[in-house]
């Protein structure tokens, strides 16, 4: 099947159209819960942006995750900064810190860049938990009902924070769809598929590189922000290496390298480790089986064997 | 207590996270320098060595000494055993690819962490140490048992020197590792090499586990700062070599003795993970092999 520009973004705002419509069809438990599932989109996304697009295999976005939302929590906390000012601040220092990292962390590449980001995390989790008397350390500490209204909307009840997480899914989602669409989406893929080549062709794989990762880390702390101010709540806990493989594991399960990849990887691996909390304490086993799963049988995830077989046209 | 019999303490404690530390390090330089895998489950090894440390002596009758031999000699042997499948079953199928085998080996840690949590539980046990005895400074006493682990870490290190150096198996070995492609034609069992390295990087771990249980209590969370530790370790002793391993093992479980007993813990762990970053950013070639 062929499919023109048009069909592509109809697919993509149905999707959000269809969330829109969900507040309408589910109960408020699960609308919160698909609020979370949206943040946490988010956060796959940009992971995705790096990952999945530009083949940098990060195992420290929790750090700009936790960015976002201590530069969102803290500046309520402190100063009591509204969400609207105090997501924009979680989004800079997201984008920041991730910026500073890739200047030193993209000098390596590989296995070396791994360990380099996954360093530079476990330090930031551990300055928050020096810095306890501020952060709260791995107890953290919840934010003032005043600090989260957003336009004069209360946060903290069901319907505004359902269409503020999917307001900034909404972004998200259109954002990253334009970006692999652009010229600028393709020297992601080239950085990926051949980093010489595109060299001898003029591009400088650093600075694509560098842009990459902080376009990641924008989304990252766009999305510790949103869960900061959405659910009220900061902790340490949030910047453990935990965090860091959540994002590869959503992305790894939806398909590397596809626009909707995150969001199902997303939805799928809440769906199932709510099922199995359900039955079991032992999810974390379920993350586990499901990563050695999925290296060894699917390697392109759900929606990278759909492109494969059926669907060639799916960004 | 006056500053120089402090200091004296806090470098014999560090001798003992050192040679602790050396053990563990040593099992995942060896991984890493044959077989080019990250082991990021390498921690879990360790945790399961203490775990089955408890077990073992819990279950096993008589005198501690007796249990706590049966323990050293069992739980690196299933540990090992547990390794050798987890290569055969993963690793081997992702034909060691650097990138998906860090994956898989945390999905590992996962499944091999929440097992503890579900069969050992929560709670962190002691193990009684084989033998009680003291050594009377004039200043302070020190249990005799830390003294026995750091000539047993020193006389195992000393065995996988002469093993790697001296022995058939250990040339197999390295001749693996200098050309994987060469040995095979040479009519190397490559895969079999590789199994039997990943187990005995296991052991080493799970062994280091045994060794500290008596000191240190057995808890499913255990295997973190071993792995965190033995990373830094291996990095600024470049990895793949056993001897820089070593001399980082020394200096990384001194200084964090003497750090860790005059300042804050946590600091010394921010420094010391900036530090292995940087170290990797700026001489890579030097300390991380050749190419990685």
């Amino acid at each position: 099947m062929k499919m023109g520009a048009a069909g592509i973004w109809f697919v993509h705002l149905g999707l959000i159209a269809a969330l829109f419509g969900m507040q309408f069809l589910l109960s408020p438990y699960h609308i919160t819960n698909l609020a979370r599932i949206m943040v946490l989109a988010v956060f796959a996304m940009g992971y995705n942006l790096a990952f999945g697009y530009t083949g940098l295999l990060s195992l420290g976005h929790a750090l700009f995750f936790a960015a976002g939302m201590y530069a969102a929590g803290l500046s309520a906390q402190l100063w009591g900064v509204t969400a609207g000012p105090g997501l924009i601040l979680g989004i800079l220092a997201g984008g920041m810190l991730a910026a500073a990292v890739g200047l030193l962390a993209l000098r390596t590449a590989g296995v070396s860049f791994m360990i380099v980001t996954l360093m530079f995390a476990q330090a930031g989790y551990l300055t928050l938990l020096y810095f306890g008397a501020v952060t709260g350390g791995d107890e953290g500490f919840t934010l003032s009902p005043a600090s989260r209204s957003l336009l004069g909307y209360d946060l903290s009840t069901d319907t505004p924070r359902f269409l503020a997480a999917l307001a900034v899914f909404a972004v998200g989602l259109i954002l990253s769809l334009a970006i692999i669409r652009s010229p600028f989406g393709r020297t992601l893929v080239a950085m990926r598929e051949n980093e010489d080549r595109s060299r001898m062709l003029g591009y400088n794989p650093f600075t694509v590189k560098l842009a990459a990762l902080t376009l990641s880390g924008l989304y990252a702390g766009a999305a510790g922000a949103a869960w900061a101010v959405l659910f009220g709540y900061a902790g340490a806990s949030f910047a453990t290496i935990q965090y860091s493989i959540l994002p590869m594991l959503y992305v790894l399960l939806g398909g590397a390298g596809t626009i909707l990849g995150p969001f199902l990887g997303a939805l799928l691996m809440f769906v199932l480790i709510e099922i199995a909390t359900g039955l079991t304490s032992a999810y974390l086993f379920l993350v586990g089986a499901a990563l050695v799963a999925l290296v060894l049988f699917a390697p392109n995830g759900i929606l990278g064997t759909v492109r494969e077989r059926w669907a060639r046209w799916l960004p | 207590m006056a500053f120089g019999p402090f200091l004296l303490l806090a470098l014999m404690e560090g001798l003992v996270t050192a040679a602790i530390l050396a053990l563990a390090a040593s099992g995942l330089a060896l991984v890493f320098g044959v077989m080019r895998v990250v082991n990021v489950a390498h921690g879990e090894f360790y945790m399961l060595g203490a775990v089955l440390a408890w077990a073992v002596s819990a279950f096993v009758p008589g005198p501690p000494a007796l249990a706590f031999a049966a323990a050293l000699l069992i739980a690196p042997l299933l540990v090992a055993a547990l390794a050798a499948a987890a290569d055969g079953l993963i690793l081997k199928r992702l034909n060691y690819d650097p990138e998906a085998t860090i994956v898989a080996t945390i999905g590992l840690l996962y499944m091999i962490q929440q097992a503890a949590l579900s069969l050992y539980g929560p709670n962190a046990n002691p193990v009684q140490a084989p033998f009680e005895w003291r050594i009377q400074l004039p200043w302070f006493g020190w249990s005799g048992y830390k003294l026995f682990v750091i000539l047993a870490a020193c006389a195992v290190l000393l065995a996988l020197w002469a093993f790697m150096t001296r022995s058939r198996a250990g040339l197999i070995m390295r001749a693996t590792q200098v050309d994987r492609s060469t040995a095979r034609a040479f009519g190397i069992n490559v895969d079999r090499v590789y199994m039997g390295t990943f187990a005995l990087g296991a052991g080493l771990a799970a062994l280091a586990g045994v060794l500290v249980v008596p000191v240190q209590q057995a808890h499913y969370l255990m295997g973190g700062d071993p792995l965190l530790l033995s990373f830094i370790v291996v990095i600024i002793g470049g990895l793949g070599s056993l001897r820089g391993t070593l001399i980082a093992a020394l200096l990384i479980g001194l200084s964090d003795g003497i750090i860790g007993m005059f300042f804050s813990p946590t600091l010394a762990k921010i420094i010391a993970t900036l530090l292995v970053a940087m170290v990797l950013v700026f001489r890579p070639q030097g300390l991380f092999g050749a190419k990685a």
